[in-house]
């Protein structure tokens, strides 16, 4: 079994698989751009839902119904269905209003709804995807939410051009890269099918350019947030750990909400360099979520 | 005048005086028919600009992009000009429709579900007639919900195809 080779890096591994082998509740943010938490509350209440708010984050809400979609808070645009634990990249970035930044692999766009609430949709957010199938969610996803700060784009993240932006970098991205997915077992029971070490290893080359670009792309003193839904320290720490080397940022220590464990310094003979432990490891068992990896770095000044 | 390159978007002039590309609206018209229309105020749209994409398709944008620009979308789609009778968008009303005074129908509950499925429905409505911004009361306020033509004693529910939905509730 393909998790049973992170037994080394997880105490409570039988909690872990535990944790994995259990359905996660359907949770649903509130789109701050149309409307408050208390409205959507109110409307809950009155199309008789039931839910209860997530303890770190009031705008998360666990909703006991499978099909958010046919409710009159979503035909408004004013919840989104997201993963409790994928709300916290965006939230790690720190965002002002009216700032830059660039989200690489923004499609669906459950994180981009979320940068463009913080940012009180002003400023500007790209938001990129290569895949013109999951654009169209995207699209439609930031529109029913209201969106009017995002430019799309659709290309290879690894070769972004700042051309068309007259070269003006950005003050943060979000690297929410694509990965072997191993943390969303929960939701996608049939998530590690396919999973292989040749493709972890091909998944990582990609990840590694997607960060590599991202970071150039980012001005100075500016800040960029990896994270993968992902255990595996090769698509993780690994890959900061070549950045790290490649180009000039480093790795910062942030705050987070949910119990999380420190990135892992060593893997299968591997060392990496000891900041990747300022990256934080979500585990299923932890916090009752999704797994999830999640680091920021600052660019150099 | 020049003529208008379909993949591209281009920001609107500012006044029908500064246009180049023939037939293209400018963004002073634009905020004239929001304010005839459905009595937006102008400063409503002081932070955002407009642009087009392909002939007749208007963006509205908060941010800030060089143009011309070739992406795949600039902002919020929020109208459709260069015919007759130009018509908001159902995102547009969603977002800027809370701003509007007049030519808003507000609809019962079983009259909002029959909208939002897709559905025409016989209604009595004294106003204008074209198109509307339909509302519906949800947690003690009005939202606007999307867009109606109101012809002949008729509304027709102008949400499209992907936005309809059978309320659970
Ligand atoms: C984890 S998903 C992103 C989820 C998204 N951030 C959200 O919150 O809804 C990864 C995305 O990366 C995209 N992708 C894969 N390779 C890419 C590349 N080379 N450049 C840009 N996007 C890529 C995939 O199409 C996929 O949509």
């Amino acid at each position: 079994m393909v998790l049973s080779r992170y037994r080394p890096l997880i105490e409570e591994f039988e909690a872990f698989l535990a944790a994995c082998e259990r359905p996660l509740p359907s949770v649903v943010r509130v789109n701050t751009l149309k409307a408050t938490v208390d409205r959507v509350r109110e409307a809950l209440d009155s199309g008789g839902y039931a839910y209860e708010s997530c303890e770190w984050n009031p705008e998360l809400l666990r909703l006991e119904t499978s099909r958010p979609g046919n409710s009159w808070p979503y035909v408004h645009g004013w919840i989104y269905g997201q993963e409790e634990v994928s709300a916290l990249p965006a939230l790690v970035l720190d965002l002002k209003p009216g700032d830059r930044v660039f989200d690489a692999c923004a499609a669906p766009g459950s994180k981009t709804t979320q940068l463009a609430a913080l940012m009180e949709d002003t400023g500007t957010l790209v938001a990129n995807d290569a895949n013109l199938g999951r654009l169209s969610a995207l699209r439609s996803n930031a529109e029913r939410c209201g969106v009017t700060n995002c430019v799309v784009t659709s290309t290879d993240a690894q070769t972004f051009s700042l051309d068309p932006f007259n070269d003006e970098p950005f003050d943060h991205a979000l690297v929410d890269v694509p990965c072997s997915c191993e943390g969303t077992i929960r939701k996608n029971p049939t998530a590690l099918d396919e999973w292989s070490l040749d493709r972890v290893t091909g998944i990582a080359g990609v990840q590694r350019g997607i960060l590599e670009r991202a970071v150039q792309m980012t001005r100075a003193g500016g800040t960029v947030v990896y994270s993968t839904c992902t255990f595996a320290p090769e698509e993780n720490e690994a890959v900061l750990d070549h950045v790290l080397e490649t180009e000039p940022c480093r790795l910062v220590e942030f705050d987070a909400p949910l119990t999380t464990r420190p990135g892992v310094t060593e893997w299968n003979g591997e060392q990496y360099d000891p900041s990747v432990q300022r990256a934080k490891r979500i585990y299923p068992h932890l916090n009752d979520t999704g797994g999830f990896f999640c680091a920021k770095l600052e660019v150099d000044a | 005048m020049a003529d208008n390159v379909s993949h591209r978007f281009d920001r609107l002039p500012p006044t029908p005086a500064d246009r180049v590309v023939s037939e293209r609206p400018s963004r002073q018209e634009v905020l004239e028919w929001w304010n005839e229309r459905f009595g937006v105020d102008p400063a409503v749209f002081e932070d955002y600009s407009f642009w087009e994409k392909g002939a007749g398709k208007l963006w509205v944008f908060a941010g800030d992009v060089p143009t011309p620009i070739t992406v795949e979308a600039v902002g919020l789609t929020a109208l459709r000009v260069r015919q007759e009778h130009w018509k908001p968008t159902t995102d547009a009303v969603q977002r800027f429709g809370q701003h509007a005074t007049k030519n808003v129908i507000e609809l019962s509950d079983s009259e909002a579900r029959t909208f939002i499925a897709g559905e025409d429905q016989q209604l009595a409505w004294d106003g204008d007639w074209g198109y509307l911004i339909v509302s519906r009361s949800i947690a003690g306020d009005t939202e606007p919900l999307g867009v109606g033509l109101y012809l002949h004693g008729e509304l027709r529910s102008q949400i499209p195809k992907g936005r309809r939905r059978e309320i659970d509730e």
